[in-house]
């Protein structure tokens, strides 16, 4: 956009496009706290912590920097955290947080290198560690608001009833400003959206025997892992492709693979897996716009 | 290609096969699971190189240079059949451990890339060394692997040890033992002799 001089340039830094993002968490990070309870915290707290350690200790390190100062390191513990259960042992933050930051950050050369979101990293190497401690199962809320037994299955997002709805609402309240301030780019989740539900509509009740277009699209959307990737993970200005078509084709791929992922897999963290195995094709997205020349 | 004894280190460490040149990476891959299942592929390894290494010498004199590679791959296939042959005879669980890529061996790019040696004092220091780089590398990165991933370490069973030692602490990491956490230690171990290559130059 060009403006008439004087042309002042305050444009938007790592650091507060990092911050903005993390505060745009926190509805969700409340709600999870209050319905969870203190495990809640702790869960979220590891995994803060340890993120922000390794990063002070590989900055200095290995680079002689000090780099926790963009905050990148505080939204990825924060992301680890949320997309946790809080049944789960503490380490189990701790390492995911660590193996987002030292392995799938730093490796790579660190923050705007890597091409996967670290905290999807993290949280894939958790799952498929330990896939015990990581299961689904239903946990009594010991937090301080009052909701009924049954409902909640120990995410901290709330699972995929009721509870889930809320978070979702809440995360998209977020992401909502994120899109508005333009930090995070429109066309990945509203594309992401629009392919998931599609699918899961048209498709999701085939395997239960159900016909077309009889899917369950309401739990479908209400877990709050599929909005926590779809408007924070998916859209991580790193690893999001460049480009309105490629971006509309990768949330579109994310959206079918979570689909894949749920459905036919019966896998939790669908959504979580579906980003980054988009993530590597993205620079096959790319290339038609870097062909013709233009952005 | 000149070699002299105290090139050895630089052998070992700067010139690994496995993880400064990532050459005879598909049985490492598989293979570095378990650390006895490393050290026995490391020792028909040795084995090989050591036989190759020796008659190349020979083979340099004897056969014009067209038919030396065919002839190199004939011995190889021929000496790993044989380490197969014997481990099977003598210990068939710990060969069954090495599945297919004990055989696979015979086409390994470490057996045939080894250049040819002028004497056989040469070629064994020359084998040795290659052989004892890959052992290094490939039981280094399965101790790790066995550690992490598996939360024990694997030898050999001896009279009343059965062989497995078992590890306490924390579940271990199941990505380690699968085959993710081979190409992870392989990158890991390859940047740092890298790094630690460009340091010396």
């Amino acid at each position: 956009m060009s403006q008439p001089a004087p042309h002042l340039h305050q444009g938007p830094t790592t650091r507060g496009t990092m911050l903005a993002a993390a505060g745009c968490l926190v509805p969700a990070v409340a709600w999870g706290v209050l319905v969870q309870g203190p495990g809640a915290l702790a869960v979220l707290a590891v995994a803060a912590g340890a993120s922000l350690a390794c990063e002070l200790a590989i900055g200095l390190a290995a680079w002689r920097r000090f780099t926790l100062a963009d905050g990148s390191a505080l939204l990825t513990g924060l992301l680890v955290g949320l997309s946790l259960p809080v049944y789960v042992p503490l380490f189990v933050p701790a390492v995911a947080a660590a193996f987002a930051v030292a392995v799938v950050k730093a490796s790579f050369g660190g923050l705007g290198r890597n091409w996967m979101n670290p905290a999807l990293g993290g949280r894939l190497f958790v799952t498929f560690s330990w896939p015990a401690l990581l299961a689904v199962r239903p946990r009594p809320p010991a937090g301080w608001l009052r909701v009924p037994a049954g409902l909640t299955d120990g995410s901290l997002l709330g699972g995929s009833g009721q509870l889930g709805l809320v978070s979702t609402l809440l995360l998209a309240l977020g992401g909502a400003y994120l899109l508005a301030r333009r930090i995070a780019a429109w066309e990945v989740p509203a594309s992401f959206a629009v392919s998931f539900a599609l699918t899961v509509w048209a498709l999701g009740g085939l395997p239960a025997g159900e016909g077309l277009f009889r899917g369950d699209l309401p739990a479908a959307l209400a877990t709050g892992g599929f909005a926590l990737a779809a408007f924070f993970m998916a859209t991580d200005p790193v690893t999001a492709p460049r480009g309105r078509a490629a971006r509309l084709a990768f949330g579109a791929g994310c959206g079918l693979l979570c689909f894949l992922l749920r459905v036919y897999a019966r896998r939790a963290e669908a959504p979580f897996l579906a980003v980054p195995l988009m993530n590597m094709l993205v620079p096959l997205l790319e290339r038609p716009a870097a062909r013709r020349g233009r952005k | 290609m000149k070699s002299r004894s105290g090139e050895f280190p630089r052998r070992l460490w700067g010139e690994n096969p496995l993880v400064a040149y990532l050459v005879g990476l598909c049985p490492a891959l598989a293979v570095s699971n378990r650390v006895a299942n490393a050290l026995l592929l490391a020792a028909v390894m040795l084995f090989a190189l050591l036989g190759t290494g020796i008659a190349s010498v020979a083979l340099e004199r004897l056969l014009p240079p067209r038919l030396r590679l065919p002839a190199r791959l004939l011995l190889a296939s021929a000496l790993v059949s044989a380490a197969q042959r014997f481990l099977w005879a003598l210990a068939p669980t710990l060969g069954a451990g090495l599945g297919i890529y004990l055989p696979l061996l015979a086409v390994n790019c470490l057996l045939l890339g080894s250049a040819g040696a002028g004497s056989v004092a040469e070629g064994v220091l020359e084998a040795a060394g290659r052989g004892a780089a890959f052992a290094a590398a490939l039981a280094s990165i399965a101790l790790v692997r066995e550690v992490l991933g598996a939360g024990r370490i694997t030898l050999f069973p001896v009279g009343h040890f059965s062989g497995v030692v078992s590890l306490r602490g924390l579940p271990p990491a199941r990505v380690l033992a699968a085959a993710p956490g081979a190409f992870f230690l392989l990158a890991y171990a390859s940047a740092l002799v890298r790094r630690r290559k460009r340091r010396v130059a």
